[in-house]
């Protein structure tokens, strides 16, 4: 029975080879040189589909993939639906943080109960952060570049993925609330899992044996 | 001008599958009829209050609702029929005090699409058995179900059965406050096993374990004996795996089965035994039910209930379009002459269409044509 992982390119992808390998999977080739979408593998039935990291939950929902690797960022933007998550791989990891310009009195602006403008790519995120503290915000919605955002006045603060924080040096913003842990999960399908429960079983734990070694 | 386009999610139904539908509905009721089930056809509007059962949160967010100006009351359109049939069962039937079946056939909105494939105008087609709290009921809508796909020319289909009691019974026995039974369950539902250890940190044993397995609690049949081993052994976890394994004894080789027991996919109102019918190229189940009982309750009467549904638009997408029948020109120069000849044709079940405009064979759809022969009207080939 054929199997079609979706994964993203870059950290993803680099990490998630250890994993591959421990399923005996090997891709056929390097997407970061390659062109091609759909890759294959030394085996005949297993092919790998490069795809936008925030687009793995939407192919793996519609069956077009039967297995994906999302951060826990995207799965929780995309909402979930229809998927399964059996599996936290501990790759990829980062934090997701406010963070705002330095001189910027972000608790004095909290108590004083203003309406914060907040630049983020992770809406949902943001706003359910800033409601369970019962802050009043503006989202602003952006696609890149979000470090930007307080220098030219377009927000208060950003919400964003932090992994060494030296963009954020780098543009004289600091961090100042920890919101989340984030790692990448294993996302399954739903039907898939139950119709091609023998196929898809053996690659999960090896998956899990693999990614419990990446465990702090 | 844009006056043409639809809602989102919202479609209609063109020749030939509007056809192959009619006629799957109309196959699939002949079935339930057989089978002992009445046809009952209950009303697209009613009172919100009789639709949605309080603090079920996701039908409420799948119906949408408009004002009655008769009553001043609010109203909803329907986003499942099976409420209806229970409401139906428990205060219009009340007399009936054995078994009731009922089927029906309708057209359900939702406000929000159930998945990115789904219409929001779903045609649900189900059947539901009231009066029995036996697991021979539970066989008999399963059998049903499977009957009904197979009609209708479903491949190789699988059936995954799961359990909500086992769910249900661990919350109650381990004291767990509503609020944590809501987002255990939301993290069951995904196998979210990250997420399932985090929220039992603070529950005491053996219920911490139970949770904890219960993810990685589906597969093949040996995933029984995994639950009895892993599972504490409490009245209703006994129960409920008691009835998977009868239920598994007696399909065994009819169809290919496995267990879910996170399968927790039904509304809020499913109470035991729940069932989900899968075939290959499909990436959402085909057909879904299981046991509610006591759901008349609040309106009157509470009674064991098992039932399934489908929605039919999803079902018809996996399925080879059928060709519809050719039919037989009649020249218009012949209509009136011919016309008692095109009745009996007619009657006899054939299609016999009159071309005002000499259309090819192909723009008719027909492969046959009336024409005048030198003893009466007689059929040829028509091309």
């Amino acid at each position: 029975m054929t199997l079609t992982i979706a994964l993203s390119k870059g950290r993803i992808f680099e990490e998630t080879l250890p994993l591959l390998a421990a399923a005996g999977i090997t891709p056929a080739e390097d997407p970061e040189s390659s062109r091609k979408l759909i890759i294959g593998t030394n085996h005949p039935d297993v092919r790998l589909v490069i795809v936008r990291a925030s687009d793995v939950p939407t192919y793996v929902q519609y069956g077009a993939a039967d297995l994906g690797i999302a951060g826990r960022d995207v799965l929780i933007e995309h909402g979930g639906a229809g998927l399964y998550q059996p599996l936290d791989l501990n790759i990829a990891r980062c934090r997701m943080m406010v963070a705002v310009q330095n001189g910027f009195d972000y608790d004095e602006a909290v108590k004083h109960g203003a309406r914060l403008k907040v630049a983020t790519k992770y809406p949902k995120i943001a706003r359910e952060h800033f409601a369970r503290k019962g802050v009043h915000v503006d989202i602003i919605k952006l696609y890149g570049s979000m470090e930007l955002a307080p220098l030219v006045g377009l927000a208060d603060a950003i919400v964003d993925l932090v992994s060494t924080g030296n963009t954020l040096k780098a543009n004289h913003l600091s961090a100042v609330e920890h919101i989340l842990d984030i790692s990448s999960r294993l996302v399954v399908n739903q039907a898939a899992l139950k119709l091609k429960y023998a196929t898809i079983q053996p690659v999960l734990d090896a998956f899990a044996a693999a990614s419990a070694d990446n465990r702090e | 001008m844009r006056n043409w386009l639809l809602p989102e999610y919202i479609a209609d139904i063109l020749p030939a599958t509007a056809r192959q539908l009619e006629t799957a509905k109309s196959s699939m009721l002949e079935l339930f009829r057989t089978a002992g089930y009445e046809l009952v056809l209950p009303p697209m509007i009613e009172y919100i209050d009789s639709l949605v059962a309080e603090g079920d949160d996701s039908l409420e967010m799948k119906t949408f609702k408009l004002d009655d100006h008769l009553s001043g009351r609010q109203m909803g359109l329907r986003a499942d029929i099976t409420p209806q049939v229970a409401r139906i069962d428990a205060h219009l039937l009340a007399e009936r005090t054995g078994v009731t079946r009922l089927c029906y056939a309708g057209s359900v909105v939702h406000a929000r699409p159930a998945g990115l494939m789904s219409s929001r105008e779903p045609l649900q087609v189900g059947a539901e058995l009231y009066g029995f709290a036996g697991i021979e009921a539970d066989l008999e809508i399963i059998r049903l179900a499977l009957a009904t796909l197979d009609l209708v020319g479903v491949q190789n289909p699988r059936l995954d059965i799961g359990n909500i009691a086992i769910f249900r019974g661990l919350a109650a026995a381990a004291g767990l406050d509503p609020a944590l039974t809501r987002e255990l369950f939301a993290a069951l539902r995904s196998k979210d096993a990250a997420e399932v250890a985090l929220l039992v940190q603070g529950v005491a044993e053996p219920y911490r374990s139970a949770f904890v397995a219960l993810p990685e609690l589906y597969g093949p049949r040996e995933v029984l004996d995994r639950a009895r081993s892993r599972l504490p052994s409490i009245p209703d976890v006994d129960q409920a795996l008691g009835q998977l394994q009868a239920l598994a004894g007696a399909l065994q080789g009819r169809v290919e089965i496995s267990f879910d027991l996170t399968e927790l996919r039904g509304t809020a109102y499913h109470t035991g035994l729940m069932f989900a019918v899968y075939a290959p190229g499909w990436p959402d189940e085909l057909a879904r039910g299981g046991r509610y009982d006591n759901v008349g309750r609040r309106f009157g009467r509470a009674r064991p209930a098992t039932g399934f549904s489908l929605d039919l638009r999803d079902l018809l997408r996996i399925l080879p379009e059928r060709d519809s029948a050719r039919g037989i020109r009649v020249a218009a120069r012949h209509a009136d002459a011919a016309a008692g000849e095109i009745d009996a044709l007619r009657k006899a079940g054939e299609v016999v269409m009159i071309d005002y405009l000499d259309e090819s064979a192909a723009a008719l759809n027909c492969d046959r044509e009336l024409v005048a022969g030198p003893s009466g009207w007689q059929i040829v080939p028509f091309n």
